[in-house]
């Protein structure tokens, strides 16, 4: 009893059985953590009941607000400093003639990408104690400024297919319609870039808000963010607790990313 | 056309441009000299990479020439960047604005001379009339067809009411039904509001029939400016006669008052043909101006090699005696008459006055 | 050749270019570049007492990489312990690049050749998990795999084993730990570079009496390759560097490079050692970074032109 399927070159046999389990095996980690985030017990093999004690919990930690707190500053700052910078730069790169030195921005702002972190974070500690014996300050300045540092790739290369998508002749149709090269920029390239620099902006906040390694070398006592006090709380076994910090942040990780999507969608 | 302003619109002087620098240097434009009249409707003419969208980007202000100079008007402006240029372009992609209205984009260059609001407003009104665009006003340009963004753009380009209009292929995106519709809204276009346009093409058959005057373009330089039947009937070289419509080219030898073919033929050298003894030169003649002679008149032997059918018109590819292949465009005869199969042998004439004698 | 007037526009592009970049290359200098080059002074001076260094040029950090002062004869040998952490972290980097091609060849394969409405859906379905915090994935595998886990209650519940098997704080551990959380950076550029590939191609090998198997292995694995190498370099580079998984999951004992800098920087107090350490992983990086640029710049040189 074959059946006769139409034959189909991009059909490989045990790939999409291969694909599907992957998929489950990708998801059903981040699942558990979400359901018992949820779970009355205290114990991740007991389901006590549906409760949000351990967001409640949470909710009135004051460590956690301040961690909280603290993670919105800094990403906010960072990803608007980041994005800043980023636009400029993505302003300058495209849409003109290779210039000499092209390559050593394109290397220098992805740089964050391509160190390992580890070796960014030890690099801006020892920096940072230094400043800090100087200096005597230990604010979040420090932090803020290594967060803007690292979010500016992630910020660019949004910005940059955005400008790298736009079609050139429209910049040249303002300056033939009288346009100063100012009033091309307010009138016609920024309108049409705004949604790259959202996305880039966006992007920029999540990774920021998610940044473990740096913050955890680059801080001052007491300047926990949210994922390093999750880290710092990690002794023995994952706490209810954290669970409930952990969906929380991923509930916002995939709210933004959701925007970002539509943000970047290409018009049909 | 005669005007009390005895300046040309546009005026090129010695105009060259040359890309990069040193060995992988690229001449666009080698020099070209260039003036349109007033109120013409002018077309440069060749094919991609002759130039002609460099020297519209020089005229637009786009490009700055490496040498010469650009003059509007009589008025030099070389060293001006665009948006101080009273020209405007169509741009062969229309370039419309996604994120403004059909009337924003119309309105946009008005609003950046500063125009009083009800002066733009009546202005796009108007444009948005001419082009016959009223109802789509409030549309984005991406709900709009393919010929709705081509008018859009003209309505755009016009607006300012530039002294000069420059069209980079405007059609080209088009399919061959609209092309043709356009084509004689150009014309339209360009009689009622008297705007000198600049159009830049690779078709010849759009030159022949919108230009009063066409520049034929190869290799950055200028080969032959006229009106349209000169430069059909009258090629000022090989290329051009090549480059414009259809032709055949027979190569030969003068001597005393005709051209001798390889194969022995003597073809008598078209009046007013002046050309040195002894000289090679080639004979023009377009297909439809060869004729089969009527028998028992003289003529040029020729073999039929092979005979296409194109309905209305029959092309006969015709081989001489020395091996030189000539086309003739024929009108088809009357069904089921047949007579002009591969290796007839015909007698071939041309029309009085058709032929044309190129150098070399 | 050119004009003075083409020069000065130029050379006006020229400056508005480097202005606009300023802020951003000033940015990166102070908080990402630079410091790295104050890193490569570290690694050259003498440890300070308590931390810190103290200003004394010594090539001892980076013979301290690889090379050990025995205690009692003072005689040197071979640094046993830093060279197990290296091969530790080299050997878990390249099984965890294997796992997730194995696993993430497949998924880039049936993303690619769904339906093109689905696609977004299965592509936005690796992409949340590439953006979730790294350490909220590694909480959410260690949730799985510990004694009290969801896999250890799973299997006791079935009766297939008595006892937990203990899999957390050990290699394993590390190994399925990094291979879930950079699974994504896999998929991701192998979808790319299959989504392009022309199934026109594999018709025509299989016309041409190819095997499914040689299909993929003559036709399709030669034309994806540039996917599979980013996907591997996305990988491997990443999880060399790694701090976080192998901290929470490996316990304090199953170290990789990054945990051995750590400890140079907090209760080794030996910062040279850890300044030598972190450039040696700089450099390790580097070189395979290198080598993927002239494998990715081999087939299409400079993405986009004038």
């Amino acid at each position: 009893m074959a059946t006769v399927r139409d034959f189909s070159a991009s059909r490989m046999p045990g790939f999409a059985a291969v694909a599907i389990v992957a998929f489950l095996l990708l998801y059903a980690p981040i699942f558990t953590l979400v359901v018992y985030s949820f779970n009355d017990s205290q114990s991740v093999a007991v389901w006590g009941g549906f409760s949000l004690k351990w967001y409640a919990e949470a909710w009135e930690n004051t460590a956690v607000q301040d961690a909280a707190i603290r993670s919105l500053v800094i990403a906010s700052f960072a990803s608007a400093i980041a994005t800043t910078v980023a636009t400029m730069a993505a302003l300058g790169t495209t849409r003109n003639e290779a210039f000499r030195g092209r390559t050593f921005v394109y290397v220098m702002i992805n740089q964050p990408l391509m160190a390992p972190e580890i070796v960014t974070a030890v690099a801006l500690l020892i920096l940072f104690a230094a400043v800090k014996t100087a200096t005597g300050y230990t604010g979040l300045g420090y932090l803020i400024l290594a967060h803007s540092a690292f979010c500016v790739p992630f910020a660019y290369l949004p910005i940059r297919a955005r400008l790298e998508g736009m079609d050139l002749s429209l910049e040249m149709a303002a300056a033939d319609l009288y346009a100063s090269r100012w009033r091309a920029f307010r009138r016609v390239t920024l309108p049409l870039m705004a949604p790259g620099i959202a996305a880039g902006a966006m992007l920029a906040f999540v990774i920021s808000l998610d940044d473990v390694i740096i913050t955890e070398f680059v801080k001052s006592a007491g300047q926990d963010t949210l994922p390093t006090y999750m880290l710092g709380q990690l002794r023995r076994v994952v706490t209810p607790e954290v669970n409930a910090i952990s969906t929380a942040l991923l509930g916002l990780t995939v709210i933004l990313l959701t925007a970002f999507f539509l943000l970047t969608r290409k018009r049909d | 056309m005669a005007r009390e302003n005895p300046a040309p619109a546009v005026e090129a002087r010695a105009a060259r441009k040359v890309y990069g620098e040193g060995e992988g240097a690229v001449v666009a434009l080698a020099g070209v000299d260039l003036a349109i009249a007033e109120g013409e409707f002018f077309t440069l003419l060749g094919p991609s990479g002759c130039g002609k969208t460099t020297l519209l980007r020089l005229i637009a202000g786009f490009e700055t020439p490496t040498e010469g100079a650009i003059l509007l008007g009589g008025a030099e402006v070389t060293a001006l960047p665009p948006n101080r240029r009273k020209v405007n372009t169509v741009f062969q992609s229309y370039a419309l604005f996604p994120h403004l209205t059909v009337a924003q984009n119309i309105a946009f260059g008005l609003e950046m001379l500063d125009k009083p609001r009800a002066e733009v407003s009546a202005t796009v009104a108007e444009m948005l009339a001419l082009v016959r665009m009223e109802p789509m006003a409030g549309r984005s340009p991406a709900q709009l067809s393919g010929g709705q963004q081509q008018r859009v753009a003209l309505a755009r380009a016009l607006a300012p009411r530039p002294r000069v209009l420059l069209l980079d292929e405007p059609l080209s995106a088009l399919d061959l039904k609209l092309r043709k519709e356009m084509q004689s809204e150009l014309k339209r276009l360009q009689r009622e509001t008297g705007i000198t346009f600049v159009f830049v093409t690779h078709d010849q058959e759009e030159a022949l029939t919108m230009s009063d005057r066409i520049a034929v373009m190869s290799g950055g330089a200028i080969r032959q400016v006229g009106a349209p039947r000169e430069v059909y009937n009258r090629p000022a070289d090989r290329f051009v006669a090549d480059f414009i419509g259809e032709t055949n080219f027979l190569e030969g030898r003068v001597e005393d008052g005709r051209l001798h073919l390889p194969g022995g033929e003597a073809i008598r050298l078209p009046e007013g043909a002046a050309a040195a003894e002894g000289a090679a030169a080639t004979l023009t003649i377009r297909p439809e101006q060869v004729r089969l002679a009527p028998e028992g008149e003289d003529g040029l032997a020729a073999t039929v090699a092979d005979s296409v059918y194109f309905g209305a018109d029959l092309h006969l590819h015709l081989r001489l005696a020395g091996g030189a292949a000539l086309v003739a465009r024929l009108q088809s005869p009357p069904s089921g008459e047949a007579g002009l199969a591969p290796g007839a042998v015909v007698s071939v004439r041309f029309a009085p006055g058709a032929a044309q004698l190129l150098e070399g | 050749m050119a004009s003075a007037a083409e020069r000065a526009s130029r050379a006006e592009d020229v400056r508005r270019y480097w202005a606009l970049c300023a802020p951003a290359l000033f940015l990166l200098l102070v908080g990402a570049s630079g410091p790295l080059l104050i890193v490569v002074v570290y690694s050259f001076l003498e440890p300070g007492d308590y931390s810190g260094v103290s200003w004394r040029f010594t090539f001892d950090a980076w013979i301290n990489v690889f090379f050990q002062k025995d205690i009692f004869d003072e005689t040197w040998g071979v640094a046993d312990a830093h060279l197990t952490i290296f091969w530790r972290s080299v050997r878990l980097s390249l099984l965890t690049t294997a796992i997730t091609f194995a696993f993430g060849f497949p998924m880039a394969w049936f993303i690619a050749t769904r339906p093109q409405k689905e696609r977004a859906l299965w592509l936005f379905l690796v992409t949340i998990p590439f953006w979730t915090n790294l350490l909220i994935r590694t909480f959410a595998i260690m949730e799985v795999i510990r004694n009290q886990g969801l896999l250890n209650t799973a299997l006791m519940g079935l009766g297939l084993i008595e006892t937990p098997i203990q899999i957390l704080y050990t290699d394993a551990a590390v190994l399925i730990g990094m291979a879930y959380v950079y699974l994504p950076l896999m998929v991701l550029p192998l979808y790319a570079a299959i989504d392009r590939f022309d199934f026109r191609l594999a018709e025509a090998a299989y016309d041409l009496y190819a095997s499914r198997w040689r299909v993929m292995r003559r036709v399709v694995l030669p034309i994806v390759r540039p996917g599979v190498v980013a996907g591997c370099i996305l990988v491997f580079v990443p999880s060399l560097g790694a701090y976080v998984t192998p901290r929470v999951l490996g316990g304090g004992k199953n170290m990789m490079i990054g945990n051995f800098i750590e400890l140079q920087f907090g209760q080794g107090r030996n910062w040279p050692l850890g300044a030598a350490l972190s450039m040696l992983l700089l450099m390790i990086v580097m070189i395979a970074l290198l080598a993927y640029v002239r494998v990715s710049t081999r087939k299409d040189a400079h993405g986009h032109g004038a």
